[in-house]
């Protein structure tokens, strides 16, 4: 089972009524999602709007109560064994002190393409190679990870994705921390591996940045509270809905719109 | 008196030579298995099982078996019992982990004090070293090789584990399975470390090798290798010094890895307190100097 078997008309991602209860509190309420191949989604919501449970259901952390979900057409399980999705966690969530490098990062997205003890072949060095090129990080393959800047370790997350080979890439909140170079040099990376034909789904606050990054966008609180296209979502009584009184304004379809992001 | 005399002099007693031995694989074994779990948050993991092996290793010479097989029972079954309670309470899990292994120490307390004759409490507690049979040395020694061996081969899987379980999982790997792999590996490298420096002191060969080799780098394959040579140095010279200054092994074992976490505390490079009071001094005539 690997990626060339895969069928071009499956959805990257299709959820069906997926509802998850932890004890009497409801995470998410008859959910249903689809995003198609090459697309890239964004995934909006406050703090407890769903968003995480979402990304754990896909990633097979959690499981759904009522509902189904799959992803090309196969089981999560079998979508994970299959190398297809990788993840790139949100910064509050990575231990930086971790005596590791940038290349060891990138290494371990590669570890499902190796034999048991994980020893690189000369292909998994040449995807490390690339994928640190493609995110810029060529030189500093060998500086620990504690010792990068917001954006640099966004990046060489990203390019654990990018030497796995996934077509499916899970990013959660890739925008906080990090300055406005970093964020455009990572929305134009994943505007080119959209341009490859894989699938980024990216779960954010940052409306501002939205319009311009995602071909759709889906509206989370517990239940789907708008999806579409980012000027159809992105409406002032949608927002209202989502983040209550308060809301951020509607952000301007231009690049010059001022960067809002609730809580920010 | 001459270097090599002073060298050789212990030696030539047996039982001194086996102390050095059981002490140096015990010593080796943990300090590589302490890189993983000081990384993983379990170092009071450690001092569960060690507590939590006692019953079993009393019952072992009561019965008549090896020790190492009531002790591997009873830091496995410890593991197992902390991993319930937790998935089916609320409780967070240093609570979990205090309540059930207090509990399997006094279960070992209590067993040694109705046959006070058959079991040295003592031993148990603080290590016996200096006793140790031939028989025991083979336990100790096998053991050793196979959790090692063990560690080496998945040890990318675990530096994983370590780091990012999350992905660990995203891509097909077995994380449940590694997770009690490697508190399997606790447990053996528990057995393998009891002879030498007893239950309560076990838990400082899991842990200071290890804090002390991340003071010193940001690589963790030299960390590896930094905590095993830190280690054989604080073994060997804690067994001279307890045969010369005539203290107790185990202690003067650990006293020494201490010593050596101690001079990386002050004199490490770049993240040791010298360094960072040099840092705090040359930038103290720069406005943002205090910051830091």
């Amino acid at each position: 089972m690997n990626q060339t078997s895969l069928n071009p008309t499956e959805p990257a991602i299709v959820v069906d009524r997926l509802s998850v209860h932890y004890g009497d509190v409801t995470a998410l309420d008859s959910v249903s999602v689809t995003v198609n191949r090459g697309q890239i989604c964004g995934l909006i919501g406050v703090n407890g709007s769903g968003k995480s449970t979402l990304f754990k259901c896909l990633m097979g952390l959690v499981n759904a109560q009522q509902g189904s979900l799959a992803l090309f057409g196969r089981s999560s399980t079998a979508a994970r064994k299959g190398r297809l999705v990788a993840y790139v966690p949100q910064s509050e969530d990575v231990d930086w002190n971790f005596p590791v490098s940038v290349g060891d990062v990138v290494l371990m997205g590669r570890y499902a393409h190796m034999g048991p003890l994980r020893h690189p072949s000369r292909a998994d060095r040449a995807a490390v190679d690339h994928a640190l090129e493609r995110v810029g990080l060529t030189g500093l393959r060998n500086r620990p990870i504690g010792e990068l800047s917001g954006g640099q370790k966004k990046r060489t997350f990203v390019a654990r994705g990018i030497a796995q080979e996934a077509q499916l890439l899970l990013l959660d909140e890739p925008f906080a921390g990090v300055d406005k170079v970093s964020e455009a040099t990572i929305v134009e990376l994943l505007h080119d591996l959209k341009g490859e034909g894989r699938t980024v789904l990216v779960s954010t606050h940052d409306l501002a940045g939205l319009p311009q990054l995602c071909d759709s966008a889906i509206l989370l609180h517990q239940r789907i509270l708008a999806e579409g296209t980012p000027a159809k979502v992105l409406t002032h009584e949608n927002l209202a809905r989502a983040f209550g009184p308060g809301s951020p304004p509607v952000p301007a379809a231009t690049p010059s719109a001022t960067p809002i992001a609730p809580g920010a | 008196m001459d270097p090599a005399a002073f060298l050789l002099e212990p030696l030539q007693y047996g039982f001194l030579t086996r102390a050095l031995l059981v002490t140096l694989a015990a010593a080796v074994v943990a300090s590589v298995l302490s890189c993983w779990l000081i990384l993983m948050g379990w170092s009071l993991m450690g001092d569960a099982v060690s507590h939590a092996v006692l019953p079993g290793v009393a019952l072992a010479y009561i019965v008549g078996v090896p020790f190492s097989i009531g002790a591997f029972i009873f830091g496995a079954g410890a593991v197992a019992l902390i991993g319930a309670v937790k998935s089916t309470t609320k409780l967070k899990s240093d609570t979990v982990i205090g309540v059930v292994f207090t509990a399997l120490f006094a279960v070992g307390l209590a067993i040694i004090s109705r046959t006070p004759s058959q079991v040295d409490l003592m031993h148990i507690l603080f290590g016996n070293v200096l006793g140790v049979t031939d028989g025991e040395l083979w336990q100790v020694l096998t053991l050793g090789a196979l959790t090692l061996g063990i560690v080496l081969f998945k040890r990318r899987d675990l530096t994983l584990l370590a780091f990012d379980r999350t992905h660990a999982h995203v891509i097909g790997l077995n994380t449940r399975f590694l997770g009690a792999l490697l508190l399997g590996l606790l447990a053996l490298s528990v057995v393998v470390g009891l002879q030498a420096v007893g239950i309560i002191l076990v838990v400082a060969m899991l842990i200071t090798p290890g804090a002390t080799a991340f003071l010193l780098t940001r690589s963790f394959d030299r960390m590896v290798v930094l905590a095993v040579a830190i280690t054989t140095t604080a073994a060997v010279s804690g067994v001279y010094a307890s045969y010369y200054l005539d203290i107790s092994t185990g202690a003067s074992v650990v006293l020494a890895q201490a010593l050596a976490f101690t001079a990386a505390y002050v004199a490490a490079p770049r993240t040791g307190l010298l360094s960072q009071f040099r840092q705090r001094r040359r930038q103290a005539g720069s406005p943002a100097g205090q910051a830091v």
